[in-house]
């Protein structure tokens, strides 16, 4: 599709507090013009890819996401992703995906119970999914997260599936790659940050990395994940790429 | 309706925290003996926390006039400064700390809503938060709970809000057990000519309460934060408000796009006196008066009465005049948001403001009267110097034996909770949403926030010894101002403005009155010195308990929010050390002085001792020199010397890059007084061999400043003469872990 406009809406929730970031770290595309679709509508306005952002859709007091599935944009989506359209969710939006049954499994409170906000090193998965198609194997990377809810859970049966078609995208690490406990903010299960679903056209992840684009925050780990989605579906160019910190030492 | 009828009596007036001159002069203003809500106007009007009656008259004395300042303290619900290329920064520090002393969790989060609502009110988009916290021993239960329930309730509040947490201070001394300080600081940006004013005009406009229903939560909290705590306080919690942090973000985003409507003829949250507040403030200032329908506000329960309503404290409520004919388009807006919105009221001619409930007339009062710099009571109080400021004046180093275990003490230091890593603290906030916290992955002394929309930096701080304040008032509160000028001038910045939060203990008791003004004094000295006119900010007395009939007041504590600017992030200087080889210099003077340092109080547990040195020419010189240094780019790093001493500076700079030191000591200074006094005026830079001979050429045209190598940037390992105090990394462990380990093992 080059030499056309890529069409990305980021749906807009009440409470969506990271959809501004998200709309700026899409925006650094030329070729991507980025529109805001909000909750009461039912028009998708002919979006390639849908993101949904992180926030508090509806103040989440209930359980994060569980609200917002209700919400007329939502129907819109879950029929364009069930016809095979492209859907990103961050955070929140990974939250709302779960409660909407366009991804396996649950998001259940940190095992810490408390809100946690810092960089973690995140390692993906080679699972032939658009969002991890470019990034380099085996090279960890350093993405922050910002969530109370974001241990990820499936029964037994469901992460059985989630292996068997390989539906992992990324893993919660040490900056060199180990994985164990110490390096898993959340407790999630088998340390996963992310998943995507069986056709591989919805995209689930707890880390932002719309907080790791930009050279001016030192930190653009989080580019290299939007530019793998963006180069596969869409064949646009990577952007910057220079002063990501993969092995770099962080305190 | 025996509530509005009943005429009130001087021992109605004392139990609403009236003093009986105060009534007189209420019947004088009237002309008649007031009804009981009437009487409640006035009371929570004419409090300490609405009407700042006890400390006007120092206040007036800060410096508030600047180049570029655009509101002037006490004009608009917040300072308002030009950052540049058509944009205003709006920020405001505010205190709850009676609140969270009950009920740490709401307490603290209804203190975040309340400070940003301070903020969008104006027009301004919060953009970033501070705050300062102040808790006792933290090996009580008591302060593990406060501790916990104050970052809970900060963390839950602002994160759902969506504005991030750029900068804080957490301080622990058994002098805050009853009594804890949350103070909270945001900082928002509006263009130039698009704000909004708290003001009130046009008679027959229409008067909107807008958000939140109105509850009987937080009735009389104005009057409430304005008395002693004591062991009835808990009878209390009614006066304690409730936060709904979603309804906030959606008063937000309604409030910013109703403004651009341009219907909007003046506008205020409802704070402290929920609707009394602002429909006299808004009136007063506007020069108008209101007929007001208290039938027509939505509330919560049945049943509720006219001063209940007045008083209320709901929280996430705004008051908006809107230009006659307009309401559609205002209204429109409202519904987009889901917001409940309803006509309450209208503006007359004249200043007086006229209560109904069901047509009947409950309470007529004029508007002026009520308000501060109108008919609010200003008192001059008496104050004298307290017995222990002699005993600190007696403390002499000599008495201090020179320690041989200086590494045991660094341990200790950097494993204090005063000094460690307050990761476990902030780790709860998001520090990232909005994608412009440059100190992320760059930490600096100043939090640094990148301006999508103008490509330059805006830095804050907060910062506020209250050990040396205690000790010396008037050089402690210079010395905080001078810390926060000074932090913000390592992270590359200049700084711009005040705004404090003043807590101290009961005012009419003059030895706390001693304290309050040495502060005001001090700080009134260094804010001139610097250029950074005070732009508001906020006064809490009565941060004292009574327990078995002793009085306890805490540290006076006038916490300084500084916000700076830097014309691009190019110009951002880390705290850290970049590369080992790097050569370590110390600005300014080392110097024999351990007074007031955490070493001093926690290792010798001496109570009493004078403020560290501190002379505000030497730290004019030091600044000026600093950003010589910055901007030319001549330095790999600047952190400053404060708590703890020069040791845990060394340290912090070491651990963002896991990189060690070695030092030489200074001949004629004690090794403690080196390594852990907290002596002002220092900064701790890295400069690459290279750049040595600009460097130093650089600082020749700063010749009154003393400045000496100490060492180098090295790989791995901490080193003072030779004497190892440990690997980086193994020091960074126990910095970095020791107050989660504290609030883990015993929780």
């Amino acid at each position: 599709m080059p030499n056309s406009v890529i069409r990305v809406g980021v749906v807009v929730f009440p409470g969506s507090n990271c959809d501004q970031d998200m709309i700026d770290a899409l925006s650094a595309y030329p070729e991507v013009s980025v529109n805001k679709l909000w909750h009461k509508e039912h028009d998708l306005q002919q979006s390639d890819l849908v993101v949904l952002p992180g926030g508090f859709s509806f103040g989440d007091y209930l359980r994060s996401g569980a609200i917002a599935r209700f919400s007329p944009i939502m129907r819109e989506v879950i029929d364009f992703a069930g016809k095979g359209g492209n859907v990103f969710g961050v955070c929140n939006g990974f939250q709302v995906l779960c409660e909407s049954g366009l991804l396996p499994g649950a998001l259940l409170h940190n095992t810490s119970n408390r809100f946690i906000c810092r960089n973690t090193w995140i390692m993906p998965e080679p699972n032939n999914s658009a969002i991890t198609a470019k990034l380099a194997p085996g090279q960890a990377l350093q993405v922050p997260i910002a969530h109370g809810e974001g241990r990820f859970y499936a029964n037994e049966d469901t992460l059985r599936m989630i292996r068997d078609e390989q539906q992992v995208i990324f893993r919660y690490c040490s900056e060199y790659g180990e994985k164990a406990d110490e390096y898993n903010p959340n407790g999630a299960i088998e340390h996963i940050a992310g998943i995507c679903n069986q056709k591989r056209n919805v995209f689930g992840m707890m880390p932002h990395p719309e907080r790791a684009a930009d050279a001016v925050l030192g930190n653009t780990d989080g580019r290299l994940i939007l530019d793998s989605l963006m180069h596969t579906l869409f064949d646009l160019p990577a952007l910057v790429l220079d002063t990501h910190n993969a092995h770099s030492v962080v305190s | 309706m025996q509530t509005t009828d009943q005429l009130t009596t001087v021992e109605t007036a004392k139990k609403l925290g009236l003093l009986p001159e105060e009534f007189e002069r209420i019947k004088e203003i009237l002309g008649r003996t007031p009804n009981f809500t009437e009487l409640s106007i006035f009371s929570v009007m004419w409090s300490e926390h609405c009407s700042y009656k006890n400390s006007i008259v120092w206040l007036k004395t800060l410096p508030r006039e600047g180049a570029g300042m655009l509101a002037k303290a006490g004009e608009e619900n917040a300072g308002l400064v030009d950052i540049g290329k058509g944009y205003a920064c709006a920020f405001k520090i505010e205190s709850h700390n009676h609140p969270s002393a009950l009920e740490p969790y709401q307490g603290a989060a209804t203190g975040v809503g309340g400070i940003n609502r301070d903020i969008f009110t104006m027009g301004a988009r919060p953009v970033a938060q501070l705050n300062s916290l102040r808790f006792g021993n933290l090996k009580l239960d008591k302060t593990r709970w406060l501790l916990k329930g104050v970052v809970k309730g900060i963390g839950d509040y602002g994160n759902a809000f969506g504005i991030p947490v750029l900068g804080g201070e957490v301080f622990f001394d058994p002098c805050y057990n009853e009594n804890p300080l949350v103070n909270a600081m945001s900082v928002g940006i509006v263009k130039v000519g698009e704000t909004a004013s708290a003001t009130s005009y046009g008679a027959g406009n229409h008067v909107y309460i807008v958000g939140s229903s109105t509850g009987k939560d937080g009735i009389h909290g104005a009057t409430f934060a304005s008395g002693d705590l004591n062991e009835e306080s808990a009878k209390d919690l009614p006066a304690v408000q409730v936060g709904d942090p979603f309804q906030e973000k959606l008063l937000l985003e309604a409030t910013l796009e109703v403004i651009k409507t341009g219907a909007i003829i003046g506008m205020q949250d409802m704070g402290a006196a929920g609707i009394t507040c602002s429909t006299s403030e808004m009136s007063a200032k506007g020069e108008h008066g209101m007929n007001i329908w208290l039938d027509k506000v939505p509330t919560r329960q049945e049943g509720m009465q006219a001063w209940e309503i007045l008083l209320s404290e709901s929280q996430e409520r705004m008051l908006m005049v809107v230009e006659a004919g307009r309401e559609a388009e205002v209204e429109a807006v409202f519904d987009k948001w889901d917001l409940h919105h309803a006509i309450i009221g209208e503006v007359i001619e004249g200043g007086r403001l006229k209560y109904y409930m069901k047509g009947e007339l409950v309470a007529d009062v004029p508007a002026n009267d009520l308000v501060l710099g109108g008919g609010a009571p200003i008192y001059h109080r008496e104050y004298k110097e307290p017995a222990y400021f002699s005993e600190t004046k007696k403390f002499d180093i000599n008495s201090i034996p020179e320690p041989d275990n200086l590494k045991e003490i660094a341990l200790h230091l950097l494993g204090h909770p005063n000094i460690a890593s307050k990761r476990w603290v902030y780790d709860q906030y998001d520090s990232m949403v909005g994608t412009a916290n440059i100190s992320t992955n760059k930490p600096a002394d100043a939090g640094l926030l990148y301006l999508k929309d103008t490509g330059k930096v805006l830095a804050m701080t907060v910062d506020c010894n209250a050990r040396y304040v205690h000790a010396d008032p008037e050089t402690g509160a210079s010395i905080a101002v001078a810390e926060a000028a000074r932090n913000l001038v390592c992270s590359g910045a200049k700084p711009l403005g005040v705004t404090n939060c003043l807590n101290f203990g009961n005012p009419y008791n003059p030895e706390v009155y001693w304290q309050f003004v040495g502060a005001i004094k001090g700080m009134g000295a260094a804010c001139r010195a610097f250029d950074t006119p005070v732009t508001g900010g906020n006064v809490s007395f009565y941060n004292q308990t009574v327990l078995d009939n002793s009085t306890v007041p805490v540290f006076p504590t006038p916490t300084i929010g500084m916000i700076g600017l830097m014309d691009s992030p190019e110009e951002a200087m880390g705290l850290g050390f970049e590369s080992a080889g790097d050569l370590i210099f110390m600005l300014g003077s080392s110097r024999n002085d351990i007074s007031s340092s955490q070493y001093l109080s926690s290792w010798h547990k001496v109570a009493l001792s004078p403020a560290p040195a501190f002379n505000i020419n030497d730290e004019l010189v030091l600044q000026a020199a600093l950003a010589t240094l910055t901007k030319g780019k001549l330095i790999e790093s600047a952190h400053d010397v404060s708590d703890g001493g020069l040791f845990v500076t060394l340290a912090e700079s070491g651990f963002v890059n896991s990189l060690g030191c070695d030092i030489q000591s200074e001949q004629g200074i004690r090794n403690d007084a080196f390594l852990f006094g907290e002596a002002q005026g220092r900064v701790v830079v890295s400069v690459k061999p290279a750049k040595l001979e600009a460097f130093k050429t650089a600082l020749e045209q700063h010749s009154s400043l003393t400045f000496k190598q100490l060492g180098h940037v090295s790989s791995a390992e901490v080193k003072v003469d030779d004497i190892s105090f440990g690997q980086i990394k193994n020091l960074f462990g126990l910095y970095n872990n020791a107050l989660t380990n504290i609030m883990h093992e015993q929780l």
